[in-house]
Formats: structure tokens, sequence, C-alpha cells
């Protein structure tokens, strides 16, 4: 194979102007499924946070048990389960349904644990001396606790955040025509590994200055640590 | 047949049940074997860059740092597909079980070169000096000094990657390797019943969930001290 062989199987500029509207139209659904499944599943975080700090073990530990399921279950075998699997009982989920009900189960788990987390690093004498002042159970979790809670984790939120949206290329294998199904459907139509290779560019552009930032919070948070 | 006897027979079918589970546990054992390998070479390939970027060597760095980014920014599943439906235009043919090797050791090998850089570079500056002023060499300083100190650091946020990444071997199942998820979806189309989806889903539990609550042990065993 020669050079310009390979630089038209792989980087063909003719083959990303033909294939580009149907990349682009993948990438905004990728987009739009990343703008619906984080706060999905920062909601389903916080609830589960909350339900953590709940004294009575009968909430706690079913949330305990929740959040270690979800987290043990490979995002793809949920999906898949919802997908092909609950149809099965005559309940027809779409390739949107199951993907909103696995990243609101799969990644609420993992905001979850961030958070709890982030409750369990505020000292509890902020808590008994907040309440002490009269204010309420929740009004100290609102404005005295959670506050603090988000400022100390916000590495792990952003570095989680940043996993949700690789994560929506799975869906792809739901046949939900996102970014990485659609260079997948272009590549098949074209002959030509081009679309695929535009796609992880894509992904790389689109991700990159994340990973940058989340690379600088994780050296400043180990400076301060030693 | 009542709502819960078909919920019962499409979930929890004992004839198919019988039928595929020889299936499902080689799936099992083929997913421990290919996250082993991932997990082996995956943090070789980590310390051996982090180390290498210990030398100080600025071009050599800036490279490290770009391939590090690259693989974190990119979803794997892009990689997977690169390397499986992509690299077949170059004459390179890859058995699906190399390609989700290479695409997850190579997602590990970026995630945990950051986490050693970052345990690395937390040891305090004198230890090297006084390391190197009682006539220990660079590599000797490296081996004896600053990495048994480090490699302690990184511990918990290593395991958590580690366990992250290696559930990611589930997406092996899409370039059709026939681990856990891969024979329960050829179990479902068979059989045309979910229970071996539902088999697999009990798999992953049997297999993670130990591994999920051994990483929230190691956490709170190694905690940074604040």
């Amino acid at each position: 194979m020669t050079w310009d062989d390979f630089v038209l199987a792989f980087f063909s500029w003719q083959i990303v102007s033909e294939a580009w509207p149907i990349l682009w139209d993948g990438l905004q659904r990728t987009i739009l499924m990343s703008i619906m499944v984080v706060p999905l599943g920062f909601l389903g975080g916080t609830i589960l946070a909350l339900l953590s700090t709940v004294h009575n073990p009968w909430v706690r530990w079913p949330a305990a048990v929740w959040t270690d399921v979800f987290r043990a279950l490979p995002p793809l075998v949920l999906l898949i389960f919802l997908y092909a699997g609950v149809p099965f009982t005559g309940l027809e989920i779409s390739a949107w349904g199951a993907v909103a009900i696995g990243f609101f189960l799969n990644t609420g788990s993992y905001y979850g644990e961030i958070l709890r987390a982030g409750i369990e690093s505020v000292p509890r004498g902020q808590q008994e001396a907040a309440r002490s002042t009269g204010l309420t159970r929740w009004q100290t979790m609102r404005w005295i606790v959670l506050p603090q809670a988000f400022r100390n984790v916000l590495p792990d939120l952003i570095s989680n955040t940043l996993e949700v949206v690789k994560l929506t290329s799975i869906a792809s294998v739901v046949a939900l025509p996102e970014l990485l199904f659609q260079a997948r459907q272009a590549q098949s139509v074209t002959y030509n590994a081009t679309p695929i290779v535009a796609a992880a560019v894509i992904y790389f552009i689109l991700l990159w200055p994340m990973v940058r930032v989340l690379s600088r919070l994780e050296n400043k948070a180990l400076a301060g640590r030693r | 047949m009542t709502n819960w006897e078909r919920f019962v027979d499409s979930f929890f079918n004992a004839r198919v049940a019988a039928e595929y589970f020889p299936k499902i546990v080689e799936g099992f054992w083929l997913t421990i074997v290919l996250a082993a390998c991932i997990i082996v070479t995956g943090l070789a390939a980590g310390l051996g860059l982090a180390v290498i970027r210990a030398f100080g060597l600025r071009v050599v760095n800036l490279l490290i740092i770009f391939v590090v980014d690259l693989f974190r920014a990119l979803p794997p599943l892009v990689i997977i597909a690169l390397l499986y439906f992509g690299l077949p235009a170059a004459g390179l043919s890859m058995d699906g079980f190399v390609c989700a090797w290479i695409a997850l050791a190579a997602v590990l090998m970026a995630f945990s070169e950051e986490i050693f850089w970052a345990g690395i570079t937390a040891v305090p500056k004198g230890q090297w000096e006084a390391a190197r002023s009682t006539g220990l060499g660079f590599l000797q300083t490296l081996g004896y000094v600053v990495l048994p100190q480090a490699l302690r650091m990184t511990i918990p946020p290593l395991t958590n990657r580690t366990i992250a990444i290696t559930k990611g071997t589930a997406l092996a199942s899409v370039v059709a390797v026939p681990d856990i998820l891969g024979a329960a979806n050829a179990g479902v189309s068979f059989s045309f019943n979910p229970t071996p989806l539902t088999m697999g889903a009990a798999a992953y539990l049997v297999l993670f969930l130990p591994v999920v609550i051994f990483g929230r042990w190691v956490e709170t065993r190694f905690a940074w001290k604040r």
C-alpha cells in the first residue's frame, strides 16, 4: 500500500465533504443526547446522595445497594437489556427511551457515589453548628453542606461528565443514529474508513478542552494535598 | 398466561437458561481473560510512560501528553471501531478480541499514566535531592525512593479507574467477541427469549459487584490524608 492509498483510505477530504451532512446529523444527536443524559444522571445522583445521608437504615441501605448494582453492571449490558430484553414483556421501548433510562440508572449511580463522598467530606461540626443556629436539616443541606460538597468534588464531577459524554457512543449499538452510528453508516456506503476517522477527530476536538481543564484541576488538587 | 407468568417465562425461563448456561460460562472466562490482558498491559504501559516522562525530555513529554489526552478524549467504542472496521482498509485485519484488548489497554494506559505521573510529582522535591546526594543514580532514586511512595498514593484512583475501564470489556461484544454479553446476545437471537440476557447481567454482577465493593474499601483504606 502506497502512502497515497493510505491517505485516500483514511484521510480523504472528498469523502469527508460527501459524508459531512450525515456526520453533522449524528453530531447534533450526540450533543442533544449529552444535554439530556447529563442532567438526568445528575438528578439521579443527587437523589441517591441525599438518600445516603438519611439516618434510617431502611432508606440508606437500599440506596447503597442500588448504587453498587448499577455501578457493577456495564452500561452497555443495561442498555441492551432495556432495548432488546424488555420488549419481550410486550413493553416497547424506543432507543431514546432505553438510553434515557439506562443512563439515568448507570450515570446516576456514579454521580451519586461522587456526591456522597462530597457530602461526607464536609466536617460534621459544620452541620451541628448550622443546626444550632436554628437552620432546619434541609436548610443546612441546601445552604451549608451541598455548596461545599460540590466544590470539593468538582474535578470528579467534571471527570464523570466527560465519561458520560464519551459513553453516549454506545447508543450506536441500539441503532440510535448518533455520531459513531452515522460514521459507520457513511463508512459502509463509501467503502472508506475516512468517516470513522472523521468521527474520532470530531470527538477529540469536542472533548480535548475538557481533558485539559481536568488535567489542570487534578494536578492542582494533588499539589494542595502535598 | 398472566402477565406474571409471561414475565417469568421471558426472563427466567429454566429451559433456555439450562441450554445457554455453558455458553455464558465460556463468555465469563473470556471476559476475565480479556480484562486480565487489558489490566496487565495497560498498567505496565502507563507506568512505563510515566517513568519516561520523569526524564523531562521536552519533545518526548509533549508527545506523551498528546497521546494521553487523545486516549482520554476518545470514546473506547470509537477506538474499537477504528481498529476493527477502519484498519482493514489498510490491509490490517485483527480479531475482535485483539482490537478490544488494544483499544482498552490504550485507554487504561492513558488514564494510569496521568495517575502515576501525578503520584510521582506529588513526592516532594527534597526527597529527590536527598536521594541523589547520597549517590543514588536517577533511575535508582526513581525506583527505590520516589516510586514506592508515589505508587501508594495512586492506589485508590488507580483501582477505581481500572475497574471502570475493565467494565468496558462488554464493548468487545460489538466486534463479535463471544464474551459474556456476546454470548448472551447470541443466546437471545437463537432462542428468541431474553433469559440469556438475564443470565449475562447476573454474570456481570457476580464478577463486578465484589470488585466495586473492593474498590470502595480500597478508597477508605488508602484514603488521602487531608
